[in-house]
């Protein structure tokens, strides 16, 4: 059967223009290369003088003993006479970690406090980013603006509105007192749910705007299809969107558990006084004891705890840029 | 092709015949827009039936309708005599191959498959077993363990194909199932589809822009234009007996004339045409009023280019060859007629000598049998 337009004429050759095309592309790369580098390199240089060095100094530190001087922490090296240098690491610092109980205690409930953060984080996040993900395009961009909306005031007094909403004589306890649904005050302030309550509070954008750039990409005939082969909208729920979200999932997870590990303001406002956050006994190990040993030491030993859901973060990563 | 294959049974011929699907004075709009129009028709069962038409035209959504992924705004759907109103997708006897394939990327090949047969809650070695039994069917039985994104695009094509038939569906939806192919694996692929849709004796709707697809799936087309099927027959009625213009002037290339009846017989009919030089003689009558204006359709393989002047005063015209397209079996001649009107006429290669060969600006007498046109006043 012959309907085909005669689309390949033999006289219509023509060679392909240059400079066109993917292998233009990359030549203009290699020509370039230089200019590549220097953007590369001015990020690279940021993270090296603001992150690297210091990172550097505290771990030195770390290793130090604690003086009554300024800056109050002993060297590491010394010239023994004129020409040897001697080098002392001090590892006790460590050791005093594990000796005392305060430390090992506020390392588990910082990371309780973190993982029960995320979980409401996620068990909050998840619908709503669903919901923007699925909305109209005009509802979309207006609900990503509410989300975004409370970043345009300050972090610390969102956190101070918390106090007025959740103390004895605050909004919440007077209202229910005057519509008499109950008598006595709730005592909210300086407990476990006040902590999990403003860092939900804070954090939950970071999980919501991962969640949402993932589920916004899925095909929506993938639910289709699978409406299609017989799957309920909850099962194909479960099968398609579920694990194809597990990066977004994964992705906003860290984001809230990895600096709510590490939250200083949010427990110190809102939290109890008898059970510290890692983040206040570092600061506390800092400023109130000037102990820069012990206080770089948790820092360290901070970042060492941070550090498995960071690498399970960069496979998740990983794997999802390997699809494309 | 097609057709050989369906002469043995043209259910819609009979007109007892039960048909599998009804669609009764569908109509679907989307705000103004009229998708679907008032369409009506029957397809039956063991059929491959081709909605064919331009983007836009209403066949994806008329599919949808089929599959529950729409609703109707007016009239009604039966399948297998049931009627679809408030049936969601997941309980119709129906599955559809979808144009982007939608297999699930996280999902490997063989539980792409195995999904449809999960939710009927099989045991698993039945499941293992039809999966396994499907992948042979579509030769995927090696890439079991793939994962989507490892596959070609014909092996999606397949592994789409595959999963869609698991079920056992008594009806199935193609969303331009071979649109993703190059031409080469397509021509492959149609064959292989008509083979698997002999084999399981699965009603398939198709839909289409491409007519060639049209012609040598299809049991029968129906063309579609803003919302409304213009013409329902089988591929051989579609282009040797359009019922418009529009049909016409879609499937296939068509040199469309206009012209006045002038004179309407029983047994044939006569058509002046302007920009012909002679009147158009056709072998059979219609009915027109006298003197209508209408329309004469000559598809360009019907007419044949001679040096001489063709003996007889009717079908025939004289002009000039302005391009020549060489396309191996046959040649594509542009020729501008002594009214400045340029026709386009195939013809096949049969003599590899190039003295006999047309060629550019050469003057030329075109003529055409008394069967070959067309011609209809719609």
């Amino acid at each position: 059967m012959s309907v085909a337009e005669p689309q390949h004429s033999s006289r219509a050759r023509r060679p392909r223009p240059r400079g066109s095309g993917p292998l233009g592309w990359s030549a203009y790369v290699r020509e370039h290369w230089l200019g590549r580098r220097l953007v590369v390199a001015v990020p690279t240089l940021w993270l090296a003088v603001f992150f690297l060095v210091p990172f550097i100094i505290v771990f030195g530190i770390s290793f130090s003993q604690s003086v009554l001087a300024i800056p109050p922490y002993e060297p590491l090296w010394s010239w023994l006479d004129d020409r040897v240098l001697a080098l002392r690491l001090h590892l006790g610092n460590y050791d005093y970690l594990f000796t005392d109980a305060l430390y090992v205690s506020s390392y588990l409930y910082s990371v309780k406090v973190a993982a029960v953060s995320t979980l409401f984080c996620l068990l909050l996040g998840y619908p709503m980013a669903y919901g923007i993900a699925r909305a109209t395009p005009t509802a979309r961009s207006l609900l990503l603006m509410l989300i975004i909306l409370p970043f345009w005031t300050s972090f610390l007094l969102r956190v101070y509105a918390w106090i007025g909403l959740l103390k004895n004589n605050g909004v919440i306890n007077n209202v229910l007192m005057a519509l008499g649904v109950i008598h006595e005050p709730i005592t909210m302030m300086q407990t476990d749910m006040a902590v999990y309550i403003g860092i939900v509070y804070s954090y939950l954008p970071f999980m919501i705007l991962p969640l949402y750039s993932n589920l916004e990409k899925h095909d929506p005939a993938l639910l289709e299809a699978a409406a299609d082969l017989g799957a309920r909208p909850w099962k194909a729920f479960l099968r398609v969107t579920l694990p194809l979200s597990v990066p977004g999932i994964v992705a906003g997870a860290l984001l809230v558990f990895i600096p709510a590990v590490g939250e200083y303001v949010i427990p110190s406002l809102l939290g109890r006084s008898d059970q510290l956050m890692i983040g206040r006994v570092l600061s506390d190990e800092f400023f109130e004891n000037r102990d820069w040993p012990v206080a770089s030491a948790v820092a360290i030993a901070m970042l060492v705890l941070l550090v498995a859901p960071i690498l399970v973060f960069q496979r998740y990563q990983n794997r999802e840029l390997a699809h494309r | 092709m097609a057709e050989q294959r369906s002469k043995s049974s043209e259910p819609w011929l009979d007109p007892h015949a039960e048909a599998y699907i009804r669609i009764e004075n569908v109509t679907r709009r989307f705000g103004d827009f009229v998708a679907v129009n008032n369409v009506s028709l029957k397809v039956y069962k063991g059929e491959i039936f081709c909605l064919l038409g331009g983007s836009g035209c209403g066949k994806t959504t008329l599919l949808r309708m089929l599959a529950g992924f729409e609703q109707p705004s007016a009239g009604a759907l039966f399948i297998d005599g049931q009627d679809m109103a408030g049936i969601p997708p997941y309980e119709r006897p129906v599955n559809m191959m979808f144009q982007s394939y939608a297999l699930f990327p996280h999902m490997s090949v063989a539980g792409n498959v195995a999904f449809g047969l999960e939710q009927e809650r099989l045991a698993r070695p039945e499941i293992k077993r039809r999966v396994a039994e499907m992948l042979e069917i579509v030769k995927l039985s090696e890439y079991a363990g793939r994962k989507p994104h490892q596959l070609s695009g014909g092996q999606r094509q397949r592994v789409a194909l595959a999963r869609s038939l698991v079920k056992r569906p008594k009806l199935l939806l193609l969303d331009e199932p071979l649109g993703a192919l190059d031409r080469k694996l397509r021509e492959h692929t149609q064959f292989e589809l008509i083979g698997i849709q002999e084999k399981l004796g699965v009603t398939f709707v198709v839909v289409t822009h491409d007519q060639e697809e049209a012609m040598t799936l299809a049991s029968r087309v129906g063309v579609m234009n803003r919302g409304e099927i213009v013409q329902v027959g089988t591929p051989r009625q579609i282009y040797e007996f359009p019922a418009s213009r529009f049909v016409a002037d879609f499937i296939g290339s068509v040199n469309l004339f206009e012209g006045q009846l002038t004179e309407d017989e029983p047994d044939h009919v006569r058509v002046r045409c302007e920009e012909l030089g002679a009147p158009v003689y056709v072998d059979h009558g219609m009915s027109a009023p006298p003197l209508a204006l209408c329309w004469v359709a000559v598809r360009p393989e019907k007419i044949v280019l001679r040096r001489e002047r063709p003996a007889g005063a009717d079908n025939w015209a004289h002009g000039t060859i302005r391009d020549v397209a060489y396309m191996g079996d046959m040649s594509v001649f542009l020729v501008r007629l002594d009214s400045g009107r340029e026709v386009r006429v195939t013809q096949a290669n049969i003599t590899r000598k190039p003295e006999e060969q047309f060629t550019w600006d050469e003057a030329v007498f075109l003529s055409w049998d008394a069967s070959s046109p067309v011609v209809g006043t719609g």
